[in-house]
C-alpha cells in the first residue's frame, strides 16, 4: 500500500507540451511526405524521436513516482478510469473498420449489382464476397484463407492471453520467477504473432496479388489486420516496459497499476483478432 | 479524501509559496485546473474572433450578387474553415475551458483527476488547430470540400490541393485531445466528487458534461476512423469510397454523421447545463425538474447515436430507412422540450432580475427553441427534400450554435468571470452588448429561412439577383453582430484588469451559494481550492426531486 493518504497533484508537468510537439512534427512530417516535398521524412524521424523521448521520460517519472509511494488508493482509480475509458475509444475505432466491412459486405456490394447500377454502369458484375469491385481495382487476388497462419496466429494470442494472466497470478503471489515468466513468454508470443502476420503480409503481396490497392476486399482486410497488429506492438511494447520493471523489482500484490493496464490492453488486443479472425477469415 | 499539490520540485530548496510558478512558462507546463480552463477560454476566444473573421469575408462576398471580392475556390475555403474553427477551435474548446473551471469547484475537487493529461489535451488542441491552419498558407489553400470533407469532392486535386493530409491529421489531433479532456472529466465526476455529494446532487452543469464526455469518447474515434479512410483512399490506393473497386461514397456520410449527429449534442449539452445553472440562480428559485433534466439528457445523448441519417434523407436511402430516421428524429423533441418547459417553469413566479447573464440565458430559451422547431421541420423526410442544401438548414444550424451556445458562453463568462477574478464586469456595456448581439443575430440568421426556402443554396458565392434583398439585410446583420462582439473582448479585459473597481463578494449573485459550491469560496479564487473537500454540499438546485 501507499504511504501517501492525500491525493497527490503534480504541480508542473513538462512532458505533455514535448509529446505534443514531437506528434504534431511527425504528422506534419508525414503529410508533406505524402505531398512529395522532400523535407517530410526528415521531420518524422524527428518527430518520432522527441516522442520517445517524451515516452521514456513521462514513464520513468510515474514509475518513480509509484514506487516512491506517492500515489493513494484514489489516485490508482483515477488511472483505472483513465485506461478503462481509453480502451473504450479504441474499441470505437476498430467498430468503425468492422462497420465499414459489414457495411460493404452486406448492402453496398449488392446495390452495385442490382437497379440502374446495374443496368447502366456495369452490367456483368455480380455481387459476391471478396471482391475488388466491377472495376476489378488492383487486378486478380487470391483472398485469404483462415486455416493456414491465421489460425495458427489465433493459438498464439490466446496463449499469450493465459501467459499474461499466470504472470498476474505470479505478481499476486509474491512469485517473482512466476510474474517475469509469464511476461516474456507473453511478449515472446506477441512478436511472434506479428512476425507470422508481417509472412502473411508479404505472401500475399508478392504470391497472391493481394493488396491494399486490391478493391474493397484489400483495403478492409488490410485496414483490419494493419491497425491490429499495429496494436499488437503497442501492447507488446507496453509488456516490454512491463517486464523490465518487474526485473527491476517494481509492482507489489496491492499495488501494480500499469501491470493491470497493460494486461486490460493486451485482453482487449487478443478479443479485436477474434472478431478479425471470424469476420475476416473465417466468414 | 484530502489532496495534496506538489509544490516543491524535489530540489534542495524548499520553498513553500502557494501560488502559481512565475513567468510565461508557468502557463506552458501548468496542471492547475483554473490555469488550463484560462488557457482554453482565450485560445476559445481567440478562434471565435479568427472564424468570426472568416464569416465577415463570406457575408461581404454575399453582401449582393456577382463576385467582387474573393474568388470561389478561396470563398469556399472560407465557409469550410469557418466551420471547422467554430465547432473544434472555438465552441467546443470554450466549453472544456468552463469544465475545467467549473467541475473542480462544483464538485468539491482540489483539481481534476489526470493533471498532467489536461496539460496535454489543451497542447494537442493547440497543434490540431495549427496544422489546419496551416493550410491557409498552402499551394492550393485551404480545404474547401465543405467541413463535412464528403469524398469523392473532398479527394479531387482541385478541392484539396496540398491541405487535405494537413486537414486530416489536424482532425486525428483534436480528437486525441477531446479524448482525453473527456476521459479526465469523467475520472475526475467519478473519483474526485466531495464524499458527502451523490451522483443526483451534482449541479447540472456537472451532469450534462458527464454526458457529454461520454459522447465524446464514443465518436471521436468514428470520424478519426472516417478520415483515415479518406487518407488511404487518396494516398494508398484503397477503395472505401470508390464504387469502381466495390466501395461506397454513401459510406462516408453515413460514418461522418453517426459522429457528427452526436457532436451537435456534444456543443449543446453543455449549453443546457450552463443555462440550467444561470437561470434559478436570476430566478431566485430551485430549478424546477432536476431529475427529468438529468433524464432528458441522458435521453438526448441516447437518441443522437440512433438518428443521424437524417442529415442524409436525399441521398438514396431505403424508403423504411428515411421513416425510421424521421420518426427517430422527431422523438428529439420530448426531452428537448422537456427541458425548455422546465426553464420556463423555473422562472415562472421567479423573483426576477435581468442581468447581462440572465438575459443572455432567456435569449438562449427562446432562439434555441426556435432552432429546435425549424429542426422538427427538417426532420420531415419529404419536406426536407426542399430544404436540403439550402439556407434554411443554414438558419437552422446557427440558431442552434449561435444564440444558442455562443450566447450561453456569454453568459457563462459574465456569471462567472466576477468569481474568477474577483472583479465586476461593467454592467451597462454588458447589456449594451447583449441587446445590440440579440437584434443583430437575428438580423442576420432569421432571413436565411425565407432564402433557404425560396430555394437559395448553401456554399456558394454567388446566387440569383432575386435572393439580393434578404442577401443583404443578413450581411447587415451579420457585420453588426461581428462588431458588437469586440465590446465583449473588451468587457472581458476589463473586468480581468479591474472591471468596475467594486469589490465582489464570495457570493457574487444574491443566495448563489444556495446553488452550487463555487460561491461559498473566495472571491477571487485562490490558485487551489478544496484541497479539504466540503463538509456540507448545496442542494438548493435539486429541491424538488429530493
Amino acid at each position: 500500500m501507499s504511504t501517501n493518504t492525500a491525493y497527490y497533484i503534480p504541480h508542473k508537468a513538462n512532458w505533455p507540451v514535448i509529446g505534443t510537439a514531437g506528434l504534431v512534427t511527425m504528422l506534419a512530417g508525414f503529410a508533406n511526405y505524402l505531398n512529395g516535398s522532400s523535407i517530410g521524412p526528415a521531420l518524422m524521424v524527428i518527430g518520432l524521436l522527441i516522442f520517445i523521448t517524451m515516452l521514456i521520460g513521462w514513464f520513468t517519472l510515474q514509475a518513480t513516482e509509484s514506487e516512491t509511494g506517492m500515489y493513494n488508493h484514489e489516485v490508482g482509480i483515477s488511472y483505472r478510469h483513465g485506461m478503462m475509458w481509453f480502451i473504450f475509444s479504441e474499441i470505437v475505432f476498430f467498430a468503425v473498420f468492422f462497420g465499414t466491412l459489414w457495411y460493404t459486405r452486406n448492402l453496398s456490394v449488392h446495390w452495385l449489382s442490382e437497379g440502374a447500377t446495374k443496368e447502366l454502369l456495369w452490367p456483368s458484375f455480380e455481387a459476391a464476397w471478396p471482391t475488388n469491385g466491377p472495376g476489378k481495382v488492383g487486378g486478380n487476388f487470391e483472398p485469404m484463407g483462415a486455416w493456414g497462419l491465421p489460425f495458427l496466429n489465433t493459438l498464439i494470442l490466446l496463449t499469450s492471453g493465459v501467459t499474461c494472466t499466470w504472470a498476474h497470478h505470479g505478481l499476486l503471489a509474491k512469485n517473482r520467477d512466476q510474474l517475469i515468466k509469464g511476461l516474456i513468454a507473453t511478449v515472446a508470443l506477441g512478436f511472434l504473432f506479428v512476425a507470422f502476420q508481417a509472412f502473411e503480409y508479404h505472401e500475399a503481396y508478392t504470391e497472391m496479388g493481394l493488396t491494399l490497392g486490391s478493391g474493397v476486399y484489400g483495403s478492409t482486410f488490410f485496414m483490419l489486420t494493419g491497425f491490429h497488429g499495429f496494436h499488437v506492438c503497442v501492447g507488446a511494447i507496453i509488456l516490454s516496459v512491463v517486464l523490465f520493471r518487474s526485473v527491476k523489482g517494481h509492482f507489489k500484490p496491492e499495488n501494480h497499476f500499469a501491470f493491470e493496464a497493460a494486461a486490460w490492453y493486451w485482453h482487449f488486443v487478443d478479443v479485436v483478432w477474434l472478431g478479425l479472425f471470424i469476420f475476416v477469415y473465417l466468414l | 479524501m484530502s489532496a495534496v499539490v506538489d509544490e516543491h520540485d524535489h530540489h534542495a530548496d524548499d520553498h513553500h509559496d502557494h501560488g502559481p510558478a512565475k513567468g510565461l512558462l508557468r502557463w506552458v507546463i501548468t496542471t492547475n485546473h483554473k490555469d488550463i480552463g484560462t488557457l482554453y477560454l482565450l485560445f476559445a476566444l481567440a478562434m471565435f474572433f479568427v472564424g468570426g473573421a472568416m464569416a465577415m469575408v463570406i457575408r461581404a462576398e454575399l453582401f449582393e450578387p456577382g463576385l467582387q471580392f474573393v474568388d470561389p475556390a478561396f470563398f469556399n475555403s472560407m465557409t469550410t474553415m469557418h466551420a471547422l474553427v467554430m465547432v473544434f477551435g472555438a465552441v467546443m474548446p470554450a466549453f472544456v475551458g468552463l469544465a475545467n473551471w467549473q467541475i473542480p469547484l462544483m464538485i468539491g475537487a482540489a483539481d481534476m483527476a489526470l493533471p498532467r493529461m489536461n496539460n496535454m489535451s489543451f497542447w494537442m488542441l493547440v497543434a490540431g488547430v495549427l496544422l489546419l491552419a496551416s493550410t491557409l498558407f498552402m499551394e492550393g489553400g485551404a480545404p474547401n470540400g465543405g467541413w463535412t470533407l464528403y469524398p469523392p469532392l473532398v479527394l479531387q486535386p482541385i478541392t484539396v490541393g496540398k491541405a487535405l493530409p494537413f486537414a486530416i491529421f489536424s482532425v486525428h489531433l483534436l480528437g486525441i485531445s477531446s479524448i482525453m479532456g473527456a476521459i479526465n472529466i469523467i475520472a475526475t465526476i467519478f473519483n474526485m466528487r466531495a464524499p458527502s455529494m451523490k451522483m443526483m446532487d451534482m449541479p447540472l452543469f456537472v451532469w450534462t458534461w458527464l454526458i457529454t464526455a461520454f459522447l465524446l469518447i464514443a465518436v471521436m474515434p468514428v470520424f478519426a476512423g472516417a478520415v483515415t479512410m479518406l487518407l488511404t483512399d487518396k494516398f494508398f490506393h484503397t477503395s472505401f469510397f470508390n464504387a469502381a473497386g466495390g466501395g461506397d461514397p454513401v459510406l462516408y456520410e453515413h460514418i461522418f454523421w453517426f459522429f457528427g449527429h452526436p457532436e451537435v449534442y456534444i456543443m449543446i449539452l453543455p449549453t443546457f447545463g450552463v443555462a440550467s445553472t444561470i437561470i434559478p440562480v436570476f430566478a431566485r428559485k430551485p430549478l424546477f425538474g432536476y431529475a427529468s433534466m438529468v433524464w432528458a439528457t441522458g435521453s438526448i445523448a441516447f437518441l443522437s447515436f440512433i438518428v443521424w441519417a437524417h442529415h442524409m434523407f436525399t441521398v438514396g436511402l431505403p424508403l423504411a430507412g428515411e421513416l425510421y430516421f424521421m420518426y427517430a428524429t422527431m422523438i428529439i423533441a420530448v426531452p428537448t422540450g422537456v427541458k425548455v418547459f422546465n426553464w420556463t417553469a423555473t422562472m415562472w413566479k421567479g423573483a426576477m432580475t435581468f442581468e447581462t447573464p440572465m438575459l443572455f440565458s432567456i435569449a438562449f430559451v427562446v432562439l434555441f427553441t426556435m432552432g429546435g422547431f425549424t429542426g422538427l421541420m427538417m426532420s420531415i423526410a419529404p419536406a426536407d427534400f426542399q430544404y436540403h442544401d439550402t439556407y434554411f438548414i443554414v438558419a437552422h444550424f446557427h440558431y442552434t450554435l449561435v444564440p444558442a451556445s455562443v450566447f450561453i458562453l456569454m453568459a457563462a463568462g459574465y456569471f462567472w468571470l466576477p468569481k474568477w477574478t474577483g472583479h465586476m464586469y461593467n454592467e451597462k456595456i454588458g447589456q449594451l452588448h447583449f441587446w445590440i448581439s440579440v437584434v443583430s443575430v437575428n438580423v442576420l440568421f432569421f432571413p436565411q429561412h425565407f432564402l433557404g426556402l425560396a430555394g437559395m443554396p448553401r456554399r456558394i458565392p454567388d446566387y440569383a439577383v432575386q435572393f439580393a434583398d434578404w442577401n443583404m439585410i443578413s450581411s447587415v446583420g451579420g457585420f453588426i453582430f461581428g462588431a458588437s462582439q469586440l465590446l465583449f473582448l473588451y468587457i472581458v479585459i476589463d473586468t480581468i484588469r479591474g472591471g468596475t473597481g467594486e469589490k465582489v463578494s464570495d457570493e457574487v449573485w444574491e443566495d448563489a451559494a444556495k446553488h452550487s459550491l463555487e460561491w461559498t469560496l473566495p472571491s477571487p479564487l485562490p490558485y487551489h481550492t478544496w484541497t479539504t473537500p466540503p463538509s456540507v454540499v448545496p442542494t438548493e438546485h435539486v429541491l424538488d426531486s429530493h
